[in-house]
């Protein structure tokens, strides 16, 4: 039996302060108090005094609450009994089920060893046609969503989740409304897709420093069934920017100097640490990661976008319920994209480059010049484009979606006026339209 | 540990810093090791001392640490291990072999597993070239093993001071490097000579004569470096640039085709998937100067973002102090450094924990000492035997929001002779290398004669400022004078400056073909059109970029390139 310590010295924040011994850093406690029992951390020693992060916030504790130190750090269960199952930010569980003590795993565990990662190879296939042909999500891939409040990047996810060809999701959510939280549940439960989905939530009402708990809880589960089953997993984490919002808040507490706009100054070690899990084992399964981020005010050079961008293989602009084409990049594409169809890069860069026209044919009409017939046949692709390739409520192959392009296309102008190569239209041009 | 070796206790645990109450002596910047509860020695280095206390950075995780933990002091100050064997190795930030650790953790890395840097196993083919009787210094050969196509030098281990006597010298044979291959006296002792010797990361090698100034150029066969913005051997550059401006993609560049004996590239804190492609590519990329593969000229230092912070820190020195030992041997070696943002972030992290006073972005004070004392090793140096040799430092910078104006971009340009701005907005025009050609300068010398390519930069200020003008009156408002000074301006940049990594004949443009090509273009600045109207101009540019990039598809000097050349030619003589 450990001892348990009833000294309370100091409570700052979500941060307290025992006097005791033998303790070891990043161990967790027990915090009883007249509110009830709470997880916290240990996250800092300094000669007899332990410096604790409580889970559920220090509200209600007194100077004389019990701390009962456990002797082991934070830890969720590996197992395949998770599946289908939904926790919180401390790990226990949110739906009705059991609470699983199997095959406990330690989490924030030891980055992969980088001579053991290998080009990425695979594809992921999304059924969206704005993500599979034109930025291509990749195995062990680490991508954000940069998006704003307000756009629907909560249902990109979902959809996500529902049709990606991948062997389970887990769902990691960072202060999300409890709105959001049922929709997903609901929505991946009425697609079938819960069974192969393991979620831990954290919602804007649950305790902050919890927040900080999700992704590591998630990619550690991740790292389990990927390294232990050899499943392709995808970790959804929404949103990123909330628990950058909360290692500030901890790291003010602990009066630690503020670097940028008062996020620590490690602010990129900690992303990085979490979204460098996103891995493809050569003998075994393999992490992708698609982050939600946040853009407060839109502002791209924000610090948390900005040291996101530093850190993932691209991004996706969400705009106005699209995933904007000009901006939006996915860096592992070209590792794919040869071996997917012959006319996949070139539909992927003429398609493009032909939407930015109608940009700017747009921008003539809208400052009254007058249409050239080009320009007409601009603005008839840029509407098909858009509702036919930017649609993120789909679900088409990448096959079908090429051949949509094709299509829209040849609906628009004749093989010359697309700029690609011959040998590719004669193969793939629509024979009616042609 | 016993009771009278050098040693203290653990009394505070802070993120990656613990304090330890020490007993009888620690020297700044020693190595010291925590043993934890379940006996991991934990590699730290000391960083201040405040009375009977010494605050320690461990490289490593400090979850299970606890208040009274043994902690060991070493004496040594963090050092690298220097011999044969160091080429085509992966190292982490203190010189640890990732494969061989892979080999014995497996996927993750695995903490407090620390192997030799060097197999000690592996027979060398030692000559002696010292002999009895000979009388040394500090860095002077003592012996040669062959290393792929360079002859390693074992040499008088640089620590030593003062002349030294060879007394006994082994015969030429195979042996390991750990073998005594002679022994030297200074009169008052005798000391083994081995052919490996370790010196302290954080200390430049200083055995050579004197410094020189870089005057020859090192060719990247980058066309917008080595034309406009050179960068010289022995010289120091910075590429700093906003994300997705190609930073990678140009230091990848860099790596390969760079004209340089020794390619050392360290990525410091950066994603680990493009240390991967350098990785699982380069054993099979050819080196087209020596026919070999591009492995063997190279090594990599790999703390990437996810690995501990404080490591990440020490992998700028051990890299650099890597250079020197094969810059001793007179060869040439280029650092790339990806990205020194991350070990200034490093610097932060650590500074902030030791509750120094910030200064600007937080950054601790002294940041731009280290950055200066950092680039400061770079050079071109008169070793004692009369040979030259020299470490390019190339820094790559990621400057938060890809703003210039912060702490680290400022304090690396003001001791770099080359800055290489890498401009978003050229990166979304797909205007690659995205260098920009107005905004970065250069201290050193072209491949070009300077006055031709300040009449290039003329035109391309001139074009840009009719741009500017244009977008206020538009094309009808332009006189077809100044129209066609904009095209020229753009003709630059589309056939040279815009060059295509991906392409095997484009990617490499070695100095002569550059000097030739540079003429040509030229010719076209030069000369001056008579066009009817602008769209006739814009026409005929258009053409003539055709056949211009045609040019650059063509391999150096081959058929198809005269073929092209002629074609040129012809459409410029069409135009009286």
């Amino acid at each position: 039996m450990r001892k348990i310590y009833h000294r309370i010295i100091q409570i700052s924040g979500n941060v307290i302060t025992v006097e005791a011994e033998n303790v070891a850093n990043g161990e967790l406690a027990e915090v009883k108090s007249d509110r009830g029992t709470s997880l916290a951390q240990v996250i800092r020693l300094d000669k007899g005094r332990v410096f604790l992060q409580v889970f559920a916030g220090s509200r209600g504790i007194s100077t004389d609450s019990e701390v009962r130190f456990l002797g082991r750090p934070m830890r969720v269960s590996g197992s395949e009994a998770l599946l289908g199952r939904i926790f919180t930010g401390n790990g226990s569980p949110r739906d009705k089920g059991p609470s699983l003590e199997e095959n406990m795993l330690d989490i924030g565990g030891p980055s992969v060893n980088p001579a053991n990662r290998i080009i990425p190879r695979t594809m992921i296939r999304t059924g969206l046609p704005m993500i599979d042909i034109f930025n291509t999500l990749v195995e062990s891939q680490k991508l954000p969503i940069f998006s704003v409040a307000g756009e629907p990047y909560n249902e990109l996810l979902a959809r996500v989740a529902m049709q990606a060809e991948v062997d389970m999701i887990v769902l990691g959510g960072m202060g999300l409304k409890h709105d959001d939280y049922l929709y997903f549940k609901e929505t991946l439960d009425s697609h079938g897709a819960l069974s192969r989905t393991i979620m831990f939530i954290h919602t804007a009402a649950d305790p902050i420093v919890e927040c900080l708990l999700v992704p590591d809880l998630a990619l550690a589960v991740a790292e389990y069934f990927a390294t232990e089953k050899s499943k392709r997993v995808l970790v959804l984490l929404t949103d990123m920017t909330n628990f950058c919002d909360a290692l500030k808040e901890i790291a003010i507490t602990m009066e630690q100097i503020p670097s940028n706009r008062g996020y620590p100054g490690d602010l990129y070690s900690q992303l990085a640490a979490r979204y460098e899990k996103a891995v493809d084992f050569e003998t075994a399964g393999s992490i992708t990661i698609l982050a939600v981020t946040t853009m407060p005010g839109d502002d791209v050079t924000h610090p948390v976008p900005d040291n996101t961008g530093y850190i993932t293989e691209g991004q996706f602009y969400l705009v106005n319920g699209r995933i904007e084409p000009f901006g939006s990049l996915s860096r592992l594409k070209q590792q794919v994209n040869s071996e997917t169809r012959a006319d996949h890069r070139a539909l992927m860069d003429n398609m493009i480059r032909l939407y930015a026209e109608f940009k700017e044919a747009l921008e003539k009409q809208s400052m009254g010049f007058r249409m050239s017939d080009w320009d007409q046949k601009l603005l008839k692709y840029g509407a098909l484009f858009e509702k036919r390739m930017m649609d993120l409520s789909v679900n088409i192959p990448l096959e079908e979606a090429l051949n949509l392009g094709w299509k829209t296309m040849a609906e628009c102008f004749q093989p010359a006026e697309t700029g690609i190569k011959t040998d590719l239209v004669k193969q793939f041009w629509p024979k009616d339209k042609g | 540990m016993s009771e009278n070796s050098l040693g203290g206790k653990v009394t505070g645990v802070n993120g990656n810093m613990v304090s330890v109450a020490f007993t009888d002596r620690v020297t700044q910047n020693e190595v010291a090791y925590v043993v934890t509860g379940d006996k991991a020695r934990l590699k730290s280095e000391v960083i201040r001392v405040r009375g009977r206390e010494a605050d320690i950075q461990v490289f490593e995780s400090t979850a299970g640490v606890k208040i009274g933990d043994d902690v060991e002091f070493t004496g040594q100050m963090l050092s690298v291990e220097l011999g044969p064997g160091l080429l085509q190795q992966v190292y982490d930030g203190l010189q640890n072999p990732l494969p061989e650790l892979a080999r014995q953790a497996g996927y993750f890395l695995k903490r407090g597993l620390y192997v030799y840097p060097l197999d000690r196993e592996k027979a060398w083919d030692y000559t002696p070239v010292a002999k009895v009787g000979d009388t040394l210094r500090a860095g002077d050969t003592v012996g040669t093993v062959p290393e792929g196509i360079f002859t390693h030098r074992i040499m008088l281990p640089f620590a030593w001071d003062g002349e030294w006597k060879i007394t006994w010298a082994i015969g030429a044979g195979s042996h390991p490097i750990t073998t005594v291959v002679a022994k030297a006296s200074n009169g008052a002792e005798e000391r083994e000579i081995t052919m490996v010797q370790t010196w302290p990361v954080k200390i430049p090698i200083t055995s050579y004569q004197e410094k020189l100034l870089p005057r020859e150029p090192l060719v990247t066969q980058v066309r917008i470096i080595d034309t406009f913005f050179p960068v010289a051997k022995g010289g120091a550059f910075c590429t700093p640039g906003p994300f997705g401006a190609g930073k990678t993609v140009l230091q990848h560049s860099l790596s390969q085709r760079s004209e340089v004996d020794i390619v050392i590239v360290a990525a410091c804190g950066e994603r680990a998937g493009e240390v991967v492609e350098i990785l699982r590519e380069f054993p099979h990329l050819e080196d087209p100067r020596t026919g070999r593969h591009l492995i063997d000229r190279t090594i990599i230092i790999c703390n990437t973002s996810s690995m501990p912070v404080a490591a990440r820190e020490a992998s700028i020195y051990t890299s650099v102090t890597l250079a020197e030992y094969y810059r001793q041997m007179g060869l040439s070696v280029l650092l790339l450094a990806d990205s020194t943002s991350r070990w200034a972030q490093a610097l932060r992290e650590v500074s902030g924990r030791l509750e120094e006073i910030p200064g600007e972005e937080a950054f601790p004070a002294y940041l731009e000492s280290l950055v200066a004392s950092f680039y400061e090793r770079a050079g071109l140096v008169l070793l004692n035997d009369g040979n030259q040799g020299s470490i390019t430092i190339c820094g790559a910078v990621s400057p938060a929001g890809g703003n210039f104006e912060e702490p680290v971009t400022q304090a690396t340009l003001k001791v770099v002779g080359s800055f290489l701005a890498l401009s978003r907005d050229r990166a979304n025009a797909r205007r690659y290398p995205a260098i920009h050609p107005l905004d970065s300068w250069s201290k050193y010398n072209s491949l070009v004669a300077q006055d031709k390519v300040q009449e290039a930069r003329a035109m391309l200020r001139a074009g840009h400022e009719v741009d500017q003008m244009m977008k206020v009156v538009g094309e009808e408002g332009t006189p077809t004078s100044d129209f066609v000074t904009y095209l020229k301006s753009e003709f630059i940049d589309s056939v040279y400056l815009q060059q295509n990594t991906f392409d095997k004949v484009d990617s490499s443009c070695g100095a002569k073909r550059q000097e030739y090509v540079f003429d040509k273009l030229l010719g076209v600045l030069r000369k001056s059109f008579n066009f009817p109207g602008k769209n006739e101009a814009r026409a005929y540019f258009q053409h003539l970029r055709q056949r211009f990039l045609d040019w650059n598809y063509a391999a150096w000097e081959s058929e198809a390139f005269q073929e092209a050349e002629a074609k040129i030619d012809e459409m410029l003589a069409s135009q009286a």
